[in-house]
């Protein structure tokens, strides 16, 4: 019994170590999504693009989407932006939200840029963002036919990501029902 | 690669804590009161461990802002840290949940003073015992040892 | 040039290292006296390199040398010198190197100063700390070489980040790094017994000495760390059960059980294993403070440039040496038994009631900062731990051990009895009753646990002074006489004690009473606060050496008398920050911070801090309680001084 006692150091020295290596594989900034598996909150946000329609959560159903929040401040997001072009080129549907700021930033920051969005909303004071849980930009959330949140991206979307992760699953989810 | 968070971070970092604003605050100060109070149990989730009470990132006074709102609209304590629990997960509470996960959490302190205590206690129990008691065979053994012992002188 | 003596300084340093670790336990396992004093020799060589190094390191900042990666990315021509001096530790590669640099010296003392040891002792010792001191090194040279160079150099580097600009800041790290590294001192002795397989009242005269060394520099360093925060930060608090801040208070609990139990074991013999243990966790927590801070483990504000894959280098560290320092424990240790005796009421019982609460809290301090790890891995959610849950677990269990600490000096060894324990804290305990009602009557019934609070820190602090006071109450000689005569050792105990007091004194008044208020002002306005009016005069733009500020002039009148407060927001080329203006009294602050333009005047933030500053002035007294402890010669007589004959050396023949 008394062996047994001074065997526990060691013992719960291994469990800690072990628990620390592992955990080290995280990163602790990054919060999981609280969406993952339930459908979008509903929003309807004016339009980024003069004489656009603006964003709906509603149409954001039908088909698997790529939801991005965006600002025209963010650098990383000019990192994945020439993805998202060319995913909209080989027709993803890719929806935007201009985050925390005047439409008018984010419609110019576009018209330089190049415009990956089918369809574009802006959300000045950031509530939408707050009720899908963003806590900056940039943010893409992926959606399958039935609005449903699958997967959320934290950062920018790099080539590795897209294609160990991203594309997988929107193909999967085409294949869905 | 960071974003956003990273900057505003470091604002957040740099600039002094207890960050309301006065336009942020509410009239009424018993709810202004509860505000303060609710916000310094919740985590800045851009931030390096600091409550929304005390950072100056843009995310952290959206969240006051919207905590003050809920409370203004009549939500119970409880209620308005579960709206924005809702959004960010349990993470925003500096406070954590008592659930089976956090049960070794809340618990362990307990356990572990209880444990450390009969540690203790049987260590006491041992160390305050005397020498043995000797039995008729140490006696026996003695006495003829004393006996040899003065044959010697 | 300079920057690769630096670099050849340290390759040599980490051979002698290695050097130091095998020849000493070659040595002494074989009962070598040559091997052995080459062990010393190594030490001190190791020390003087290792040394070498930190000074090229140093002066490459000095001179501004940008070809060296590290100083392009801490420091700029428009840095003041000091602050270019004090960037030689604010990176990860230079922070590492003075942690190195501090275990070579203590390596180095030990060689040097620790001639009353047991010769094999100190040799086992010399030859852990080697092992330590290799580790580190190594560490260095080959996953954080502080000497890498740029090539092209860049015009101009990159300043240190403003926040470590300040005096405090800069002996900040030294003294952590003299604390934690110090214990390893307290590691290596503890592993140098279990190889030797003595554990006995000399090895803890010998190792206290070294324990106190490095628990004071500890002390001062959370204090000043503390202290820092309150002034800099701009927000008035002091602790944020940060999982850094957490990371320096694990060992600093720890070592200060390993302290007093050391004494038990010196004293009385008992406690032998568990005072082992205690040497091994405590270097161990400070070994797991490194990994937390540069392994990106959790999110801090103290955390270094994060990189996990030295996480797993200093993961690979703590495994091998808690790990062989644990095993060796537990196959040697359940052959160390003391066969003590002591009543349930003494003084050895009483300190191993303190080391049980001081292992608790650190338990707990443990739980709440790595939980969210183990927990999110076990599949868990992530939930963060912050100050509401120390508030509720630490703060119920410090409230018995601080009650408890009077006691312990009043108690005598081996077996005390009740009546005369009584008689003893009468005076205490009328002093803590007279007032807690004085607080009472002056308001504390609005906060009963304030009241509660400031009456155990008059009872800490009656039973510190009625140490010394007792002993001239029972001689003749004047109170000057009794405390010259006095073993420093109770004296240094009384003070640390007393500092205690201050320290819950100064938690309680500003936690019960804290009062603040946030409004937009004008220059002109002022505004009434705390029993004080504070009105703004003035808001001007001022230049600094590298920063532009905004300041604002205040004037404050009432109650505490009348005197002037500036306060900056200061915007540095990378950031910005707060300079508070503050005013203190032994009452309490007036801390009024300025922040940003609104409505054509600025938004003020004002605090009171009631007994604030009694918290580090008890963290500092505590501190230099040690000091004089430490002065004491009792500590360093030890055991008699070996004697000169030496066993392998030929008998010099008989000139005839």
């Amino acid at each position: 019994m008394r062996r047994l006692a001074f065997i526990a150091p060691v013992a719960l020295l291994a469990l800690v170590l072990a628990g620390f290596g592992l955990g080290l594989r995280r990163d602790p900034s990054i919060l999981p999504s609280m969406l993952i598996g339930k459908p979008l909150p509903a929003f309807a946000l004016p339009a980024v693009r003069p004489g656009d329609a603006g964003l709906s959560s509603q149409a954001l159903a039908g088909r698997p989407a790529l939801l991005n929040v965006f600002a025209s401040t963010c650098g990383p997001c000019l990192i994945e932006h020439p993805l998202l072009l060319r995913l909209k080129a080989e027709g993803v549907m890719v929806a935007g939200i201009d985050w925390k700021e005047p439409g008018a930033q984010g419609a110019a920051w576009l018209a330089q840029n190049g415009d990956p969005y089918v369809l574009a909303g802006n959300d000045p004071d950031g509530r939408a963002g707050i009720d899908l849980g963003v806590s900056g930009t940039p943010e893409t959330f992926v959606l399958d036919r039935r609005g449903r949140v699958r997967y959320r991206q934290v950062g920018a979307i790099t080539p590795e990501v897209w294609r160990a992760t991203i594309q997988p699953l929107l193909a999967r989810l085409e294949a869905e029902s | 690669m960071r974003r956003l968070p990273l900057l505003a971070a470091l604002l957040a970092l740099a600039g002094p804590a207890r960050a309301v604003t006065p336009d942020e605050q509410l009239k009424d100060p018993k709810l202004e009161a509860r505000a303060r109070s609710i916000s310094q149990e919740l985590r800045c989730v851009v931030c390096q461990n600091q409550s929304i009470d005390d950072s100056e990132a843009p995310l952290a006074h959206d969240l006051r802002v919207i905590l003050r709102e809920r409370i203004a609209a009549g939500d119970s304590d409880d209620q308005a840290k579960a709206y924005l629990v809702r959004r960010y997960g349990h993470f925003v509470l500096l406070k954590p949940p008592f659930e089976p996960a956090t049960w070794a959490l809340w618990l362990g302190p307990l356990l572990i003073l209880g444990l450390g205590g009969v540690s203790v206690a049987m260590y006491w129990r041992e160390h305050s015992k005397g020498p043995a008691e000797m039995t008729p065979g140490d006696e026996a053994e003695l006495a003829s040892l004393m006996a040899s012992a003065e044959d010697h002188d | 040039m300079v920057a690769e003596v630096g670099q050849f300084a340290l390759i040599l340093a980490f051979l002698l290292a290695l050097t130091q670790a095998a020849a000493p336990l070659a040595g002494a396992h074989r009962g070598d006296l040559t091997l052995m004093a080459l062990g010393r020799a190594a030490a001190l060589m190791q020390a003087g390199f290792v040394a070498l190094a930190f000074i090229c390191l140093a002066v490459s900042y000095v001179a501004c040398d940008f070809s060296v990666a590290l100083v392009a990315q801490h420091a700029n021509t428009a840095q003041p010198l000091a602050y270019r001096i004090a960037a030689s530790w604010g990176s990860h590669e230079g922070s590492m190197l003075l942690w190195a640099l501090i275990l070579a010296i203590y390596g180095g003392a030990v060689a040097r100063f620790g001639g009353t040891l047991r010769e094999t002792l100190q040799a086992r010792v010399l030859g852990v700390q080697g092992l330590v001191g290799a580790a580190f090194l190594g560490f260095l040279i080959f996953t954080s070489n502080p000497f890498l160079r740029l090539d092209p150099a860049p015009v101009e580097g990159v300043e240190l980040n403003p926040l470590l600009q300040d005096p405090g800041l800069v002996s900040h790290p030294p003294l952590l790094y003299l604390g934690y590294v110090g214990f390893s001192v307290a590691f290596a002795f503890a592993v140098a017994a279990l190889l030797e397989g003595r554990v006995d009242a000399a090895w803890a005269r010998w190792v206290r000495p070294w324990v106190l060394a490095a628990w004071i520099p500890l002390t001062c360093g959370i204090t000043l760390g503390s202290l820092w925060a309150y002034y800099e930060l701009g927000w008035g608090g002091w602790w944020f059960w940060d999982p850094v801040e957490n990371a320096s208070l694990m060992p600093w609990l720890l070592g200060t059980a390993l302290l007093h139990s050391a004494l038990v074991l010196e004293r009385r013999g008992a406690l032998p294993s568990w005072t082992i243990l205690l040497a091994i966790l405590t270097f161990s927590l400070s070994l797991v403070g490194t990994f937390l801070v540069r392994s990106g483990i959790l999110t801090s504000v103290h955390a270094f440039a994060v990189d996990p894959e030295r996480g797993i280098w200093i993961l690979g560290i703590i495994g091998l040496f808690t790990g062989a320092a644990l095993i060796l424990y537990a196959w040697r240790a359940p052959a160390l038994q003391s066969g003590a005796l002591f009543a349930p009421l003494s003084r050895e019982a009483g300190i191993t009631l303190n080391n049980l609460f001081l292992t608790v809290m650190c338990a707990v301090v443990f739980l709440g900062t790595f939980s969210p790890v183990f927990i999110e891995l076990a599949g868990g959610d992530k939930i963060s731990v912050g100050p509401p849950y120390y508030v509720r677990t630490f703060a119920p269990l410090a409230v018995p051990l601080l009650a408890l600490v009077v006691f312990g000096p009043m108690l005598n060894w081996k077996r005390d009895a009740w009546p005369a324990l009584k008689s003893r804290l009468a005076i205490p305990a009328a002093a803590a009753g007279a007032v807690a009602l004085a607080v009472l009557a002056f308001g504390g019934w609005k906060s009963l646990v304030a009241t509660a609070a400031i009456s155990l820190s008059a009872w800490l602090l009656a039973g510190s002074a009625a140490i010394p006071l007792r002993r001239w109450w029972a001689g003749r000689a004047s109170l000057g006489r009794t405390i010259r005569t006095t073993p420093p050792g109770v004296i240094g105990l009384s003070m640390a004690h007393a500092g205690l007091g201050l320290l819950l004194l100064g938690v309680a008044g500003v936690t019960a009473w804290q009062q603040d208020k946030v409004t937009t002002m004008q220059p002109g306005q002022s505004v009434a606060f705390a029993g004080r009016t504070i009105a703004l005069q003035s808001l001007e733009l001022v230049d600094g050496p590298n920063y532009q500020a905004r300041q604002a002039r205040f004037a404050v009148g009432g109650r505490f008398g009348s005197h002037e407060l500036v306060g900056e927001r200061r915007a540095y080329a990378t950031s910005q920050t707060t300079e508070a203006a503050v005013h203190v009294t032994p009452l309490g602050n007036l801390y009024v911070s300025v922040g940003d333009p609104q409505d054509g005047g600025i938004v003020v933030r004002m605090w009171s801090h009631p007994l604030i500053m009694w918290i580090w002035t008890g963290g500092f007294l505590m501190a230099a309680g040690g000091l004089v402890s430490l002065s004491d010669r009792r500590l360093r007589l030890g055991a008699p001084a070996r004697a000169p004959a030496r066993v392998s050396q030929p008998v010099p023949a008989v000139a005839e």
